[in-house]
C-alpha cells in the first residue's frame, strides 16, 4: 500500500479515534445485567418486554422495533430520522430525556463515558449489520476477530487488481451514489481489506458480497487493494 | 474526503495510465469489431477502448440508436418505472472512449476474409470479432405464432415497444378479463423474467381490475426462484393466477392471433392479453457468420469466451452456449470484461488474468418485496461451471425484502453506467 506519510498519520489517527469510541464488551455485558436487563432482553429469542428487545439496534429507526411499546415522542423522532448509531446511543444512555423527551424509558442515564462505551460496545454484539462501507458508523470496528493481521501486510499486484475490481462496478455505481447499493469510492484500503476478508468468514453479512470475498485469494484482496492504491 | 482516501473507482492518474500503456504488436493498429450493443457487446467496447487507451481500433455495429434495457422492463409494466428511464444511448462511448459506433445492422460476417458487412453494403475488416446479438426466437416453436403476431400478441421479451405495447394492452382489459402468458422452454434469456412479468401484472391488475385473471402456460416442470415466486402470488394476488404445467397441456400450447385464442390441451380459449415468449436461439447474425450448433447456440471457450469454431472470433451474453451462467444482462456482462481482458492480451501484449464469472438476478414480487438469485462461476474445460450460489429465503422479513429490492436500484444503475459510461 501506498500511503503518503502524513496520510498514514491521519489514517492512523482516525483509526484510533473510531477504536477508542468502542469499550468493553465484557464489562459492558456486566452494566447490562445490572441496569438495563430487567427491562430489555437482547440475543438469541429476546422479545420486547418492558422494553424493546435490542437485537440489531444499531442503524434501527428509533421506535421502530416490531411489537414493542413506545411513547409517542420516540415514534414521532423516528420519522423524523433518529436512528441509533454510535453517537445518538451515546446520547440517549447519558441522558435519556435530553435526548427523546417524554421516553417511556426511566432511566437516570449512566453519567461515565466508559461505562456507555462498554455497553454500546456490547450492544453491538447483536447487531452486526454494518449497513454502509466502509467499516463505519453506526457499527465501526477495528479489526474483526477470526481475520489473521499478516493478510493487511501482503503485497499485491495492482494490474491484477485493476481486472479484478471491474467484477464491483457492476453493482457498486462508479459515481460514488449509494442508491441501494453501497458506495466504494473513496474507500481506505485498510478498511477495503479488513472489510472483504469480514466478508469472507461471513461477519458481514450479505450473500452477494459474502460469496465475491470467498472466491478471492488473500493475495487477490491484496492486489484490490494495491489497485486502489495506484488512484487518485 | 481526508488526506487517507482513495478513491477505489476513479480516473486513473495521468502517471498511472502511462505506466501501464499498453505495446502494440507488430505495426497496424489492431482492430477489433463488436456486434451488438447490448450488455455484452457495450461493455466489452468501453473496457477495450478505454484499457487500451488507444491501442485498439474498437467499432461497435448496432443496429438500434438507443439502447432500452429489457431489464426493468417488467418494473415498468408495474407501474414502478419510467420506460424513458429505460433508455440508454452509445454518445459517451463514442466521445468520452473513442469507440467508432456504427448504426448500422451487421448481415454478413466472412471469416476468411475477416469482414464484416452491414445492410448499406460497408464493410469492417477485423483482427478479433465479437458476436453479442442478443436473442431471436426459433421459428414454429408456439404454433399459431410467428412475429408478423407480435402485435397482436407481444413477446415484449426485446427492451422498448414491445414491452410498451404490452402494458397498452393490459391497461385496456375488460374488467374481469383473462391475460395469458406462454412461457418459454429452457434455455432462454432471464429465467425468473416471465415470472416476475406475472407479479407485475398482477400488482397493476389488482389495482385496476381486480377480478382479472392471470393464466401462465408452462412447458417447464419447474422455473427459476419457483418457491418465492409462488408464495408471492398466494401471499400478494391470492386467487389471481394459475400455472398450466408440461403434465397438464402447458407444453402442446397454440395459438390464434386472429380470434385471440389460446389452445391448451386441444382446449381453445378466448383471451384478453396473450403475451407470447417463445422458444429462443442466438441472434441470427450468429448462424449467418457460421458460429452455432444445432440448438442454436454459440459455444465458447468457458476461459476466453472465444467461440469453439473460430479463435479470432468470440462470442458473448444471451447467445452462447458457455454452461451454467443463466442468460442475464449481469452474465453478458461479466463475460464481456473477462473477454475484453483476453483480447486486449492478444493484440497488445497486456497480461491475461483468469477468468472470474459471476452473476445475480433480482425480482421485484410486490411494492418493496424484491428477493434475488446469485453464484459465482468458474471456468472448466468443458463449461462455465457454478462454485458457489445463494438465493433469498421464503419468509424473509419485509425490511430484508425491500433492501433487497432497493439493491436492485443500485444494481441498475450501477451495470447501465458500467455499459454506456
Ligand atoms: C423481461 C426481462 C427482464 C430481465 N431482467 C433482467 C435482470 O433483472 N437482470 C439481468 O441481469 N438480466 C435481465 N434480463 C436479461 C437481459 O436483458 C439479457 O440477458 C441481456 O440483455 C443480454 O445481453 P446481450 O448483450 O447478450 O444481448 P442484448 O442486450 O439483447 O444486446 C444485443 C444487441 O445487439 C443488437 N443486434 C442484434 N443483432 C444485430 C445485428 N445483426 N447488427 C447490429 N446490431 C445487432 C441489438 O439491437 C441489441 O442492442 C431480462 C430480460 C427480460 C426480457
Amino acid at each position: 500500500m501506498r500511503l503518503g506519510l502524513a496520510a498514514a498519520a491521519v489514517f492512523a489517527a482516525t483509526a484510533a479515534t473510531a477504536a477508542d469510541r468502542l469499550g468493553d464488551v465484557e464489562k459492558g455485558a456486566a452494566i447490562f445485567a445490572q441496569q438495563c436487563r430487567s427491562c430489555h432482553e437482547i440475543g438469541e429469542g429476546a422479545r420486547n418486554r418492558v422494553g424493546p428487545q435490542l437485537n440489531g439496534i444499531f442503524d434501527r429507526k428509533a421506535g421502530t422495533a416490531a411489537g414493542a411499546t413506545y411513547s409517542r415522542n420516540m415514534v414521532r423522532m423516528g420519522s423524523d430520522g433518529l436512528h441509533w448509531t454510535l453517537a445518538t446511543l451515546d446520547a440517549y444512555l447519558a441522558n435519556p430525556r435530553a435526548l427523546v423527551s417524554g421516553t417511556r424509558m426511566s432511566f437516570r442515564g449512566l453519567q461515565d463515558p466508559a461505562d456507555r462505551a462498554d455497553v454500546i460496545a456490547f450492544l453491538r454484539e447483536y447487531s452486526a449489520m454494518p449497513q454502509n462501507i466502509p467499516e463505519s458508523a453506526p457499527t465501526a470496528r477495528k479489526t474483526p476477530p477470526g481475520i489473521d493481521p499478516a493478510v493487511l501486510d501482503i503485497k499485491g499486484d495492482a494490474e491484477y487488481g485493476e481486472y479484478l475490481a471491474q467484477e464491483c462496478t457492476t453493482c457498486h455505481q462508479r459515481d460514488g451514489s449509494d442508491r441501494g447499493i453501497p458506495s466504494i469510492t473513496g474507500w481506505p484500503e485498510e478498511d477495503f481489506v479488513i472489510a472483504m476478508h469480514s466478508y469472507k468468514v461471513d461477519l458481514r453479512p450479505h450473500p452477494v458480497m459474502q460469496m465475491m470475498a470467498k472466491r478471492l485469494s488473500d493475495e487477490e484482496i491484496a492486489a484490490l487493494a494495491a489497485y486502489f492504491g495506484t488512484l487518485d | 474526503m481526508g488526506l487517507n482516501r482513495r478513491v477505489f473507482l476513479g480516473t486513473m492518474s495521468a502517471a498511472a495510465a502511462a505506466l501501464s500503456a499498453p505495446r502494440v504488436l507488430g505495426q497496424a493498429r489492431p482492430r477489433v469489431v463488436v456486434i451488438g450493443g447490448g450488455c455484452g457487446g457495450a461493455t466489452l467496447s468501453r473496457y477495450l477502448a478505454k484499457d487500451s487507451a488507444g491501442a485498439i481500433d474498437v467499432t461497435l455495429i448496432e443496429a438500434q440508436r438507443s439502447y432500452n434495457t429489457c431489464f426493468f422492463g417488467n418494473l415498468y409494466i408495474g407501474g414502478f418505472w419510467r420506460i424513458e428511464d429505460t433508455a440508454f444511448g452509445y454518445a459517451k462511448l463514442a466521445t468520452d472512449y473513442g469507440v467508432n459506433v456504427v448504426h448500422e445492422f451487421a448481415v454478413g460476417v466472412d471469416r476468411d476474409a475477416k469482414v464484416v458487412t452491414t445492410g448499406s453494403g460497408a464493410t469492417f475488416g477485423y483482427d478479433r470479432l465479437v458476436v453479442a446479438p442478443g436473442i431471436d426466437f426459433k421459428e414454429g416453436s408456439v404454433p399459431g405464432w410467428d412475429l408478423s403476431a407480435q402485435d397482436a400478441m407481444p413477446h415484449a421479451y426485446k427492451g422498448g415497444t414491445q414491452v410498451q405495447l404490452l402494458k397498452a394492452q393490459i391497461a385496456a382489459m375488460p374488467q374481469g378479463g383473462v391475460f395469458a402468458m406462454v412461457a418459454p422452454p429452457n434455455p432462454y434469456r432471464c429465467p425468473p423474467g416471465p415470472y416476475e412479468r406475472v407479479c407485475m401484472v398482477a400488482h397493476l391488475l389488482k389495482q385496476s381490475n381486480p377480478t382479472a385473471k392471470i393464466l401462465i402456460a408452462d412447458p417447464k416442470e419447474s422455473f427459476s426462484k419457483q418457491g418465492l415466486f409462488e408464495e408471492a402470488w398466494e401471499r400478494h394476488y391470492p386467487g389471481m393466477i394459475t400455472r398450466i404445467g408440461p403434465d397438464m397441456g402447458g407444453k402442446a400450447v397454440e395459438v390464434r392471433p386472429d380470434t385471440m385464442e389460446i389452445v391448451i390441451d386441444g382446449e381453445a380459449q378466448e383471451v384478453d392479453v396473450c403475451n407470447v415468449i417463445p422458444a429462443m436461439r442466438a441472434g441470427n447474425i450468429a448462424a449467418i457468420a457460421g458460429l452455432t450448433n444445432e440448438a442454436g447456440w454459440v459455444p465458447v471457450d468457458p476461459a476466453t469466451m472465444a467461440t469453439r469454431a473460430d479463435g479470432a472470433v468470440f462470442a458473448l451474453g444471451d447467445s452462447t452456449q458457455q454452461g451454467d451462467m443463466p442468460k442475464s444482462g449481469f452474465s453478458a456482462n461479466s463475460q464481456a470484461k473477462v473477454a475484453a481482458n483476453v483480447i486486449r492480451g492478444q493484440l497488445t501484449g497486456s497480461r491475461i488474468f483468469p477468468a472470474k464469472y459471476s452473476n445475480t438476478c433480482w425480482s421485484l414480487l410486490a411494492p418493496e418485496d424484491g428477493v434475488k438469485v446469485g453464484a459465482s462461476y468458474e471456468p472448466t474445460p468443458e463449461k462455465i461451471a457454478s462454485v458457489e450460489s445463494f438465493v433469498s429465503q421464503k419468509g424473509e422479513d419485509a425490511d430484508l425484502r425491500r433492501r433487497t429490492y432497493e439493491e436492485s436500484l443500485g444494481w441498475y444503475a450501477g451495470i447501465t453506467a458500467d455499459m454506456f459510461g
